[in-house]
């Protein structure tokens, strides 16, 4: 299949330009709901998705509640204009489990146990899909969570690495994804040094398997830099204004 | 070793100070290492590392003096909602001032769904909800004024050091200001025109909370819209 079409070109660049460890380019907002208690937006290359936090709030229905901890839940969804032929709005086998397994990425960095019989919201709304969304969702929902005042051990960043056409490449879009012989989405808290996801499709040797890692691994620190950025942004912003108004 | 300056924007996970250190408010410690659990602004004073937060949600803590809202009655007491992640209860006992009778008497009369309240956190933890009480002097309905929202993260601002915030604006603006410590503030006016210019500091002070030369800035523009408007 992936004889069919060239993934990467003659000078070693694949097929929307990037070289094999460039991440695409990447904008990121926070603060952009204002009736979720935490929101934040990212486009990644062609990928755009929004996230909304809501709580710490009262658990519906009730007895879901858990005595000793919160409880996080994720909704991650597909807007059925996503993608080029229209999905079906109802939530599919794939968007079930990318919501457990985004719950899953998150809730280590996440201070749970501070807030006992309470519930935390994640709603993640992929507005356009171009590979790399249950990543992109990731990082978009830790911003969110920031943002929303939640006590967090870490932001938690996620970056897929994979391989196309024999080479070792970084943040795969959807067209390497699909055609592509391997896809490793990484999870990573930066500043304690933990993986809290790591999925694999396709084919690596072990070798190959740990390059992989390692080269998702120096994405996610390229992306948690963007996201502190992002999350200091709003607030920079008002000082910058109020200090140049001081100075006219 | 502290690895950032006074007062300068932290996020959550950054490593703040590396040492023999306490680790404050929104902080957490790893071994020797403090590091942010929440976006603010990190204060080191002395030994205690902390990070004042730029949004939180309001826990109930005994003692806090807070503005609820009615919203169901049960056959005790009512559940009221504090603007916090749990509902809070009174209890007909509480507010009646006689022992209660549920056969007798109706709660409705005291107070009843919708109503807005002034009181205080007699008791909470992790594993029951908020109890309020009504039974000290100045406590209880409320009957007039306008209400504001703020984070609850911005109250101590809004308050100033040595309440130095709040005392300008009681009287710059005239007005009667209630702060309630879970984000929502009642203020009473001479007139209506004198508690939106209060809203408006109010609102102003919450967007720019982590600026500095914050009371001045906002007495001056107290005075300036006062003489525009009134």
């Amino acid at each position: 299949m992936s004889g069919k079409i060239r993934l990467i070109d003659e000078n070693g660049l694949r097929v929307d330009g990037r070289k094999p460890n460039e991440l695409r380019p990447i904008k990121m907002e926070v603060g952009i709901l204002s009736n979720a208690d935490g929101s934040a937006y990212i486009e990644q290359g062609k990928s755009k998705i929004l996230a909304a936090v809501y709580g710490p709030r009262e658990v519906h229905p009730r007895h879901l509640a858990l005595p000793d901890r919160a409880l996080l839940r994720c909704r991650y969804h597909m807007a059925p204009f996503s993608v080029e032929e229209r999905k079906s709005p109802a939530p599919s086998r794939r968007e079930i489990e990318l919501s457990k397994v985004i719950k899953e990425a998150l809730e280590p960095a996440v201070f749970l146990e501070k807030f006992p019989r309470t519930s935390i919201d994640i709603f993640i709304e992929v507005l356009q899909a171009d590979g790399g969304t249950r990543c992109a969702g990731t990082t978009v929902a830790a911003l969110a969570l920031a943002d929303a005042g939640i006590p967090m051990r870490d932001l938690v960043v996620a970056c897929a690495a994979g391989k196309v056409d024999g080479v070792l490449v970084l943040d795969l879009n959807d067209l390497e994804d699909k055609e592509g012989e391997a896809d490793l989405p990484v999870a990573y808290m930066p500043n304690l040094g933990l993986v809290s996801l790591l999925q694999m499709d396709g084919l690596l040797t072990i070798e190959e398997f740990k390059q992989a890692l390692n080269l998702a691994i120096e994405g996610c620190k390229q992306i948690y830099k963007l996201q502190k950025e992002a999350l200091k942004a709003k607030y920079i912003a008002i000082k910058e204004e109020v200090e140049t108004c001081l100075q006219s | 070793m502290f690895f950032f300056e006074n007062r300068q924007i932290v996020t959550p996970g950054d490593l703040l100070a590396e040492g023999d250190y306490i680790a404050g408010n929104n902080t957490y410690k790893d071994g020797f290492r403090i590091y942010a659990s929440r976006l603010g602004l990190v204060e080191y004073e002395g030994r205690t590392v902390q990070v004042v937060a730029l949004n939180t949600v309001y826990i109930p803590s005994p003692g806090d003096q807070v503005i609820g809202k009615i919203e169901d009655l049960n056959v005790n007491g009512w559940v009221v909602d504090i603007n916090s992640p749990y509902k809070a209860i009174l209890r007909a006992s509480d507010a009646l001032n006689k022992p209660f009778r549920q056969q007798k008497d109706d709660l409705t009369s005291f107070l009843d769904i919708g109503d807005l309240i002034l009181a205080k956190v007699l008791a909470f933890d992790r594993t029951i909800d908020p109890i309020l009480t009504i039974k000290e002097p100045g406590l209880g309905k409320i009957t007039q004024g306008q209400i504001v929202r703020v984070s609850p993260a911005k109250i101590p601002r809004i308050i100033g050091r040595k309440a130095s915030m709040i005392n300008m604006l009681k009287r710059e603006t005239e007005c009667k200001i209630t702060i309630g410590q879970n984000g929502i503030i009642l203020i009473s006016g001479p007139s209506p025109e004198h508690e939106r210019l209060a809203i408006l500091a109010i609102e102003k002070i919450a967007q720019e909370a982590h600026t500095s030369g914050l009371t001045d800035r906002i007495a001056e523009m107290i005075r300036k819209e006062k003489s525009a408007r009134l």
